[in-house]
């Protein structure tokens, strides 16, 4: 069953239209794990944010369709659709030391949550502190009377994945939530919402740079690059069989537990593309080994099966 | 921090800033009317008390009306403008010659100098504008040079620390130090470095600081401390108004219109110049 | 300060006389007015009786300042609180309303009345108030004795609304714009994406975590106009003939009173003084993070 899907969603900037997202299109299914891969610039987190309609100034999603569970969200008027945030889908965010809001108790922005959804029933702090120990906050009465300054990262983030909990929403969207943590902190925090999701039957959209991350995390993923997606597939195919260079190139770049401790680790040459300055080509191609004419003139769709897509004309693995 | 050739592309970026646009077109009008009163090129005398035609209203002949004198409101308007304007250019010119070489001389030396411009400019700035030039004008008399000395004196304080700023921040940079070490003169240093990173925020202040100065120039005035009659003055008008405005508006609404179009003039051509200036190059 | 201005006390209370009194005479009088010791001397007993409540004679009106103060001083602060409360209200619900959609036609009006609030002088204002108010509608609540709130508080009340409201426009330009780039700032910031995120309402959201957030600069903002209002008010105070520290100063300043003039700017530098420490009280409030 179809939980959410997005269908050829682009992102522009207001002003100077320029592209950051390009005919993006991606589904998840009831209880699944999707992964959104790509470095930075790549367009994962605007694709992420234009789910929940919490697009920054200046950003609008112009084309595309996003249908959760058959229901248009584009349809939706703006208190519709407010409701479904935090209820039905919720998210938790990058960076835990700006996320949360200086000048308010703990207590009093988890309650928030809960005073926003009237319509979810009849909750109250009981609901607050069961998740709060959910998440592992030691001395929660403490806790709730604190301000968020007074808590680290680690602790910071793992009150905004309880706020993102509270009213167990359906489809669970987690951006980076490790990237500016501490090596340390950062399994923590991922067993922490890996764990959540088995107990809770969550689905979730994972959004990372780091393809290591992910792989047991999320039951399929897709990799995008210069706001497309590239290639897409079950984490098993794409792990044994990746057929875009990029994704190959990703692959390797990651530290080998079984290889000699002294091998340089290998890295793409060159830079990422800027969306919107890529024509209708191949984005990859100035950086690819196997780049041709064809590639550098022409644009590749997504093509393959169900367990996999690429966007290549020459797919690796495949008949040259 | 900045490098003296962006100055180029000033006027290309002020122009962009449409506040700035109908900033300076305001000021224009209003500059070019002041002129034609500096070339006694107004329909009538200012002074000329024409009794036939007391407390007339607009008309082809007298543009603005007349006053209970016979006077024609419209020369007697420009007029005052022109005054005004002397008046606060005078004084802002002064307040922008010693603030900033006061603040910029502080900055750079720092120790106790500085400790103590900052101080008392930080004392005189917290006391309200009006006030103190009241209390100045009051002790010195109502020539218009003694009220320009007065606002002059008002807004010195904030020309010291719209340069001082700069300098503090700038002096800590590396390559001045490096500039000190390899024994470059001061004053090479102050007008190489630092002189680039002040002009661009007193140049905005010039414009805020001349609006602020033609509004505490016309509350002297209007309270009798500044131009004296017959002469006119925007200020003097405004309260000579107050008595007749009830059956003759015009003395009362078109000074008060010069003033309120000039200082937005200002005002605008202050935000435009921000604009134009900031590196940042966002609107507001 | 002011005393190194010419013109001293004596010729200001002789006038032309002066110039009759012979040399024995002026130099009594110098004593007994304490105009012969050294300024610095004269500062420092200066000082010394002031805080200790003794603010010299006001020898215009023949009464101690301190009570001319006592009587002017309530005066000024009560329409300077109204001023200010006045102008915050218009200001940042002005400020909150333009930062709402920066550069949308609603912007456009508030700034638009920012700059007219700000351009158009506070004496013309009251002029046209008055013009409008007591000639065409026959409503000057301010032609009568002034009362205090403790006399007679609807006539008091009465009495302060033209006068705080030209000070609040006065007030309200600044507070408005400080308020709408505070808001354009703590707006992008991410704790009010997670806000919106957790689907509380926009409403909240603008009050609760925007404005909350955004509060310092515009405390800091009222506090130098409230500070403002208590002297800059002088022109205002005039006009609408109430009886407060504004006309005591331009008064003074005109009869050469310095004793008078000096112990009400010192009154007001001790306010400021004031004002500055109940600002960092309340930004301790307002802000957990401040030790």
């Amino acid at each position: 069953m179809s939980l959410i899907q997005v269908s050829n969603l682009s992102i522009y900037t207001s002003q100077e239209p320029r592209v950051l997202v390009n005919d993006v299109s991606f589904e998840i299914h009831e209880g699944e794990a999707v992964g959104l891969v790509g470095e930075s610039g790549s367009g994962k987190t605007l694709s992420a944010l234009s789910i929940l309609g919490l697009l920054p100034r200046g950003v609008e999603a112009t084309h595309g369709e996003i249908r959760f569970l058959g229901r248009s969200l584009d349809d939706l008027d703006s208190e519709s659709m407010r409701k479904i945030r935090g209820s039905e889908i919720a998210m938790i965010y990058q960076d835990p030391m700006t996320a949360l809001n200086p000048v308010m108790k703990l207590g009093d922005q988890l309650m928030e949550v809960i005073e926003s959804h009237p319509e979810v029933g009849e909750l109250t702090i009981e609901r607050v502190k069961e998740v709060l120990r959910d998440v592992g906050i030691p001395d929660i009465e403490r806790a709730i009377n604190s301000y968020p300054h007074e808590f680290s990262g680690g602790m910071r983030q793992r009150i905004v994945i309880a706020m993102a909990l509270l009213l167990s929403p359906k489809l669970l969207i987690a951006d980076e939530p490790t990237t500016a943590l501490d090596v340390t902190i950062q399994q923590q925090i991922l067993a922490l919402v890996a764990e959540e999701r088995q107990k809770r039957k969550l689905s979730m959209l994972w959004i990372t740079h780091d393809l290591g991350v992910v792989a047991n995390l999320v039951d399929r993923l897709h990799v995008m690059y210069a706001g497309r997606i590239v290639e897409s597939g079950t984490v098993k195919e794409i792990f044994e069989n990746p057929q875009h260079p990029y994704t190959q190139g990703l692959l390797s770049s990651l530290p080998s537990p079984r290889g000699a401790s002294r091998e340089r680790l290998s890295s793409i040459p060159g830079v990422p593309e800027k969306p919107w300055l890529v024509g209708s080509s191949c984005a990859f191609a100035p950086r690819c080994s196997f780049a041709t004419d064809k590639c550098r003139q022409e644009l590749p769709g997504l093509s393959g099966n169900s367990a996999h897509k690429v966007a290549c004309f020459y797919p690796l693995g495949a008949s040259r | 921090m900045s490098n003296p050739t962006k100055e180029r592309g000033i006027v290309h970026y002020y122009l962009r800033s449409t506040s700035g646009i109908v900033g300076a077109v305001l000021l224009f009008i209003m500059v070019a009317v002041s002129l034609a009163s500096l070339f006694k090129f107004t329909p009538h005398d200012p002074l000329y008390q024409d009794i036939e035609n007391l407390l007339k209203a607009p008309s082809s002949n007298f543009w603005f009306g007349t006053d209970n004198f016979g006077r024609d409101v419209f020369s007697r308007t420009i007029d005052g403008m022109r005054r005004s304007l002397t008046v606060s250019i005078t004084a802002v010119s002064i307040a922008t010659v010693v603030g900033v070489t006061l603040g910029v001389i502080a900055g750079f030396i720092g120790g106790w100098f500085d400790q103590l411009v900052a101080r008392v400019s930080d004392v005189l700035f917290s006391f309200p504008a009006i006030l103190l030039a009241l209390a100045i004008v009051a002790s010195l008399g109502n020539d218009w040079y003694d009220t320009a000395f007065a606002i002059a004196i008002v807004y010195t304080p904030i020309f010291v620390r719209v340069a001082r700023g700069p300098v503090l921040s700038v002096k800590e940079m590396d390559y001045v130090k490096a500039a000190r070490i390899l024994g470059y003169s001061t004053p090479r240093i102050i007008r190489q470095h630092v002189f680039p990173n002040v002009t661009a925020p007193v140049i905005v202040q010039i414009a805020l600081s001349l609006s602020w100065a033609i509004l505490t120039e016309s509350g002297l005035s209007f309270l009798g401390l500044g131009t004296q009659p017959p002469n006119a003055s925007l200020g003097l008008m405004v309260a000579e108004a107050q008595p007749i405005a009830a059956f003759a508006w015009w003395n009362l609404a078109f000074p008060s219109i010069f003033i309120t179009i000039v200082v937005v003039g200002l005002n605008l051509v202050g935000d435009g110049l921000r604009d134009a200036l900031d590196p940042a190059r966002r609107s507001s | 300060m002011l005393r190194v201005i010419p013109g001293n006390t004596i010729t200001a209370a002789f006038g032309i006389e002066t110039g009759m009194l012979t040399e024995d005479q002026l130099a009594d009088l110098r004593v007994y007015y304490g105009i012969d010791k050294p300024l610095i001397a004269q500062y420092f007993s200066w000082i010394t009786s002031f805080l200790t409540g003794n603010m010299g004679y006001s020898y215009s009106t023949g009464v101690p300042i301190s009570t001319l103060t006592k009587m002017a001083l309530p005066v000024t602060i009560e329409v300077a609180i109204i001023g200010t409360v006045l102008g915050v209200l218009m200001g940042v619900s002005v400020g909150m309303f333009s930062a709402r959609k920066p550069g949308s036609i609603r912007d456009f009006g508030g700034q638009l009345f920012g700059l007219l609030a700000l351009a158009i002088p506070g004496f013309v204002l009251s002029t046209t108030i008055v013009t409008v108010m007591a000639n065409k509608f026959k409503y000057f609540p301010n032609a009568f004795e002034y009362k205090a709130p403790w006399q007679d508080l609807w006539m008091n009340a009465q009495q302060m609304l033209f006068p705080g409201l030209v000070l609040g426009i006065a007030v309200a330009a600044p507070v408005m714009r400080t308020t709408r780039s505070a808001i354009l700032e703590t707006a992008d910031k991410d704790f009010v994406r997670t806000a919106y995120g957790k689907g509380v309402p926009a409403k909240r959201v603008r009050f609760r975590h925007v404005l909350r957030n955004s509060l310092i600069p515009i405390v800091t903002m009222t506090g130098i106009q409230f500070g403002y209002l208590l002297g800059g008010a002088v022109i205002v105070e005039k006009i609408f003939a109430m009886p407060g520290m504004g006309r005591q100063i331009v008064d003074a300043i005109e009869k050469r009173e310095y004793a008078t003039v000096q112990s009400s700017v010192m009154v007001f530098a001790i306010m400021f003084v004031l004002i500055n420490v109940v600002t960092d009280v309340i930004y301790r409030r307002i802000d957990p993070r401040i030790k």
